[in-house]
């Protein structure tokens, strides 16, 4: 069984439907672990859910940043182990520099909630192996800090890199920088993605949701069953 | 950071405001849909910003800015990738 850290802080909103994907996949044992926590030894990965932890105060991530679980986080993000921010997770790992960029207030300065079509641009991340690459899927977005910025060069060096994951496939999403939904850091252990895969699992859920986020948990089974 | 043995006090604006390259859709909104709305066409340009209010312990103005531009890096009180940062003593309390 592989253990996979959920980290929840005050404000977090999505780590039961995270957990409820997580036990759906045979050979993962997730398990819910507080802020406060700082001894992550034993997992063999963590999710950031989504939410608004701290009421988004300051910055969308930028408290939750400093908690001791992150601290411990930065520590081991070294080792390898697959570090997936969901949404408010990918503004927590932006804003402690465990990804590069910033996510700052979305162009319309409106909070945009629905059905966002993708397209995977590296799948040889832990989470989207499942994937072909320029693969099309859809899985909902709902934030209104999602613009992700950074500078030219350090564009350009995301590019080189193949750090860019995932874009939107349409240009009314949230002005992110050439439709940047998802990074990964160098080593590409870390990712964070704006859209909710976990609320693509279950077709119930929305007529209009096609199971395609279950390929980034999918992927991790797979990652962490192989290594 | 133990400031308490200093003796004078100080009111602190922090202004974190997004760097000329990240646009700032607040400020265009007032722009566009209220200020020009209303006709007064002699407003070029409207930047939205955070301020935060300090009431520091500190020798002297001077002290008391560089001491809270620290604070503001260390902890990311404004995220350097998209904005920037001033700081100025506004008062001296008693």
């Amino acid at each position: 069984m592989s253990r996979v850290g959920i980290l929840v802080f005050p404000g977090s909103n999505c780590e039961r439907d995270v957990f409820t994907v997580l036990s759906k996949f045979s050979g993962l044992e997730p398990e819910l672990v507080w802020h406060t926590k700082n001894d992550l030894r034993g997992y063999d990965a963590f999710i950031i859910p989504g939410g608004f932890t701290y009421g988004d105060s300051l910055r969308a991530g930028a408290i939750a940043a400093h908690s001791p679980v992150i601290r411990e986080l930065k520590k081991i993000s070294e080792e390898n182990l697959p570090i997936l921010g969901i949404c408010n997770g990918f503004q927590i790992l932006v804003e402690s520099s465990l990804l590069p960029g910033a996510l700052t207030v979305n162009s319309s300065h409106k909070f945009v909630c629905k059905s966002a079509r993708l397209v995977v641009k590296n799948n040889s991340t832990p989470f989207t192996t499942m994937f072909k690459k320029d693969e099309s899927i859809s899985i909902p977005v709902a934030h209104g800090q999602g613009r992700y910025v950074i500078d030219n060069r350090a564009y350009r060096k995301l590019e080189r890199n193949n750090q860019i994951v995932i874009r939107y496939a349409q240009n009314d999403i949230n002005g992110s920088m050439n439709n940047v939904a998802a990074v990964c850091n160098e080593q590409g252990n870390v990712m964070g993605m704006m859209p909710h895969p976990e609320r693509a699992v279950w077709i119930q859920m929305d007529q209009d949701i096609r199971p395609e986020g279950s390929g980034v948990f999918e992927s991790l089974r797979n990652h962490l069953l192989w290594h | 950071m133990n400031t308490n043995t200093s003796k004078s006090r100080f009111i602190v604006l922090v202004n974190i405001e997004n760097k000329p390259y990240v646009s700032d859709p607040e400020g265009e909104t007032i722009l566009r849909d209220l200020i020009m709305e209303e006709g007064y066409s002699v407003v070029e340009s409207v930047r939205t910003a955070k301020s935060l209010k300090m009431i520091v312990r500190a020798k002297n103005p001077k002290q008391a800015e560089k001491m809270v531009m620290k604070i503001c890096e260390k902890l990311r009180i404004f995220n350097p990738i998209i904005s920037s940062c001033t700081v100025n003593v506004v008062k001296s309390l008693p």
